[in-house]
């Protein structure tokens, strides 16, 4: 049986520079698998490559066995396929509620017409999409902000806001872009807990995150990305004390000292 | 055949004055990814500061450069008053700026001249050239050379000169310019500063062959664009070879199917453009910047 | 109470009182032409405000709205209500078919493109004076509506008439957009203009969306230029000229994009300006390049958003 995503020997480059080479892996429902590395190792890259806002320069995604290669953003969504943004992407324009909302875009869209005149076709629509909303805000903390404007937010509190619409999808498989950043010790845990119950209930979730408690903490597998080729991937408890992974975050030397340690960023 | 060579001559005539307003256009697009819709004002600027210049009694060389020096000026002043303060804004309301700029220098110039047509004398007499079994004007050949000149001298500056690199590096990456301690501010200011200059250029040049009156310039900012988007946004070349392809379209559009609709050709160049090859001729995202 | 509400309230409002104020027949017309304006003002709302979009050209669309009733009546045979309707299915048929291959690319494209097809429009009923009449202009049938009220004894004079019917028509197309707006369809186009990327994420076909919103504020545009023949009885082709699409934008970037009662507010404020000044006629580019300036180096969001926001500022 195969993964139902697969990553296979994705590269892309731009204006010759190398960004991303040859990488290959795989998730399963349910699993955690955290891409790590060092700054510009070309994690975003990566994700941006499997969410189709890039087009891979070689290699293949592979959604539940459909090559979806370069597929726009939106078709991936029809196909399960859910992310957030590292360096948020808000409807600043828009209400917390709205927001939230727009996720449920594929179930609640319908005839143009009846969107026009109000008709009761629309209203039943946007209602369950409203309700699946507000629930969805309980869950991340943000029930009570609801009909703020969404630019009025804290970062940390956007960087839920952003899990929560990515989730409206009922997406198959999430990506989440460094989720924690910007939140404090709290909300990190929060959002920790929120990561792992989604996992739970058989979401595969991609994570890139540079908080390295978190990510050993709750991965089921890491892969390591170091000037974007992958140089180690394992259980977390494994990636930690290969000398490969301590040398791209600390240097050469410092790897030689730090073996057996974990690594932290 | 020499019907048809007429017809390829008068096209590459306008054409290179649609390749200068698309010159024009790169300059301040590659700076500032602004597609600044004023651009057609500068060559109507240039054409008539100059024609009331020659006419208050200026000999014609002189009223020619205080025509660009002035919208040089009008072009740093659109950057500083308009589009400076305006930093940040969301692309729906810089194309309203500049088409404001626009509306805003027209109305101005029909307050300050006049609703007429005008042209000034020829550089060099009105005498056509007999070549390849056609007639071409003088005017015309110095139109050409000058859309082929500023095209050199713009090659020239960006490779040769330590400002001109600035502001190649500025509009490849402003962070990364703005890091290594180039002043962003500067370089776009200098980018309206030239690409208004070279705007009052052509209507300097065109004048006498296609006469000028305060609002030739939205035309020819859709023809300039037009020619920009034929070659691909953003790339000097580009502008060159589509501006004078646009020309030739338009006048074997005039000669062979209809002369009022002549001025449709660069909106349906436009359309197939956009149909068949965004990204135009030369335009790609690793094509090298002039 | 909520915003939809109000606005159509305060919009109907407007409309059923401000009568009791003219001191002549005169405002009456102003008030039709207010109307109008607010109507094609309204689409810009949905293209612009919602979407995002910019388009210079919407005078073309009007232009095909306004010659519909002067054409369709005389060579299809139709009525001119119909002709109105026709002709606001031809104008979607354009959007649709300019609007397709532009509205996949980046944001000023769809402004190029559509000045170039405005002026194409404005070309052609100046030239093919064979159909059109050519420059000076063409007349258009009665809508015959009035007639229609005199026969079941509702006598009403004919300025009287057209100022209550765009009033009514306007109205209906302020819901239109209200509605729109909260519906599945305007979240959707709000949060493209809010996020491209984040928008296709969520599944959005933003492409297809843009493609909808510039067609629905064609339509729009058509049919307040249906509207303003049907009332003149005539029309020139001045109608789908250059500035009437930059007045059209004005008005809405003054009153407030964003907003359907800010479409009428830059609309009334826009259309009433000449009236109240005459020397405005030499000074109107001037004065509408600098309004679109500063609005949108000061006011982003126009006029009405921005007093709001004043205003609730205060409250707190």
């Amino acid at each position: 049986m195969s993964a139902l995503l697969e990553i296979r020997n994705l590269g892309i480059s731009f204006g010759g520079l190398r960004a991303v080479h040859d990488v290959s892996f795989a998730a399963n429902p349910g699993e955690i698998v955290s891409v790590i590395g060092p700054n510009g190792a070309g994690k975003t890259t990566l994700f941006n490559m499997i969410s189709g806002v890039y087009r891979p320069g070689a290699g293949a995604v592979v959604l539940d066995g459909r090559d979806v290669t370069g597929m726009d953003p939106f078709l991936l969504a029809r196909l399960g396929l859910s992310r957030t943004f590292q360096n948020l992407q808000i409807f600043q324009n828009m209400t917390v509620l709205e927001n939230a909302v727009a996720g449920f875009h594929l179930r609640e869209s319908g005839p143009l017409l009846a969107d026009l005149l109000n008709l009761p076709s629309t209203r039943r629509r946007a209602r369950a999409a409203e309700a699946g909303a507000r629930a969805l805000l309980e869950r991340v903390g943000l029930a009570n902000a609801a009909e703020r404007e969404a630019g009025a937010l804290s970062y940390g509190a956007l960087k839920r806001l952003e899990i929560a619409r990515a989730l409206a999808l009922e997406p198959r498989v999430l990506l989440l872009d460094e989720p924690a950043a910007g939140c404090n010790a709290v909300e990190t845990e929060e959002i920790d807990h929120l990561i792992a119950e989604v996992a739970a209930s058989g979401v595969a979730i991609l994570l890139v995150e540079h908080d390295m408690k978190m990510v050993m903490r709750i991965s089921n597998h890491i892969v390591v990305l170091d000037h974007g080729e992958k140089i180690a991937e394992g259980k977390p408890e494994a990636v930690s004390r290969d000398p490969k992974v301590i040398a791209a975050y600390l240097g050469p030397d410092a790897a030689a000292l730090h073996e057996g340690e974990v690594a932290h960023a | 055949m020499s019907e048809l060579m007429q017809f390829l001559m008068s096209g590459v005539t306008v054409g290179a004055v649609y390749a200068l307003v698309a010159l024009g256009f790169t300059i301040i697009y590659n700076a500032s990814d602004v597609v600044n819709f004023a651009q057609g004002e500068f060559v109507m600027l240039g054409g008539m500061i100059t024609t009331f210049a020659h006419l208050a009694g200026l000999p014609l060389p002189l009223a020619a450069l205080i025509a660009i020096a002035a919208t040089a000026a009008v072009g740093v002043a659109l950057d500083k008053l308009a589009i400076e303060p305006a930093r940040g804004a969301p692309v729906v309301s810089l194309i309203i700026i500049t088409i404001g700029a626009s509306i805003f220098i027209r109305g101005v110039a029909q307050l300050v001249f006049d609703k007429q047509l005008h042209r000034f004398p020829a550089f060099t007499g009105d005498a056509p050239i007999a070549l390849l079994g056609a007639t071409i004007l003088p005017q015309s050949l110095w139109m050409l050379a000058g859309a082929i000149a500023v095209f050199i001298g713009l090659w020239a500056f960006f490779t040769r000169t330590l400002t001109g690199r600035a502001v190649l590096a500025t509009s490849n990456n402003r962070l990364a310019a703005q890091l290594v301690g180039i002043n962003v501010k500067w370089v776009m200011t200098l980018s309206f500063a030239l690409s208004a200059a070279i705007g009052a250029l052509a209507g300097v040049l065109a004048t006498p062959v296609t006469n000028t009156s305060y609002d030739i310039g939205i035309a020819l900012a859709l023809k300039g664009f037009a020619a920009a988007m034929l070659g691909g946004m953003g790339n000097p070349k580009g502008a060159l070879v589509g501006g004078i392809l646009l020309g030739l379209i338009e006048a074997l559009t005039a000669g062979y199917v209809s002369s009022v609709y002549k001025d449709a050709a660069a909106f349906v160049v436009i359309l197939v453009v956009l149909f068949a090859m965004p990204q135009g001729l030369f335009g790609s995202k690793t094509t090298d910047r002039v | 109470m909520t915003t939809k509400r109000a606005t159509l309230l305060i919009l109907a409002a407007i409309v059923i009182v401000s009568p009791f104020f003219f001191p002549s027949n005169y405002y009456y017309r102003v008030g039709s032409l207010i109307f109008v304006n607010a109507l094609a003002v309204t689409g810009i709302v949905i293209l612009t405000g919602y979407a995002g979009q910019v388009s210079l050209g919407h005078a073309g669309f009007a232009g095909i709205g306004g010659y519909a009733c002067a054409l369709a009546p005389v060579h299809l045979g139709l009525h001119p209500g119909l002709a109105a309707l026709f002709g606001a299915a031809l104008s979607g048929g354009v959007a649709w078919l300019v609007g397709r291959p532009i509205l996949r690319l980046r944001g000023y494209y769809l402004a190029v493109a559509s000045l170039g097809l405005g002026i194409l429009v404005a070309m052609v009923l100046a030239n093919e004076a064979w159909l059109t009449r050519g420059p000076d202009g063409i007349e258009v049938p009665d809508l015959g509506l009035n007639d229609a009220l005199e026969a079941i004894g509702i006598d009403i004079r004919n300025t009287q008439f057209w100022y209550f019917f765009s009033g009514l028509v306007m109205v209906v197309g302020a819901w239109i957009a209200l509605n729109l707006h909260d519906s599945p369809t305007g979240r959707a186009l709000r949060a493209l203009h809010g996020s491209e990327i984040a928008a296709r994420v969520v599944g959005i076909d933003v492409a297809r969306l843009k493609l909808r919103a510039f067609v629905i504020s064609a339509v729009y545009a058509s049919l307040a230029g249906s509207l303003l023949a049907l009332q003149n009885k005539f029309i020139t082709p001045d109608v789908a000229g250059f500035m009437h699409s930059i007045e059209m934008v004005t008005m809405a970037v003054l009153g407030g994009a964003g907003s359907v009662l800010g479409a009428f507010l830059g609309a009334a404020i826009l259309t009433t300006l000449p009236q109240v000044l005459t020397v405005f006629q030499e000074y109107e580019q001037i004065l509408l390049g600098l309004v679109m300036m500063l609005v949108m180096i000061f006011m982003r969001e126009g006029l009405l958003p921005s007093l709001a926001r004043r205003v609730r500022g205060r409250e707190k």
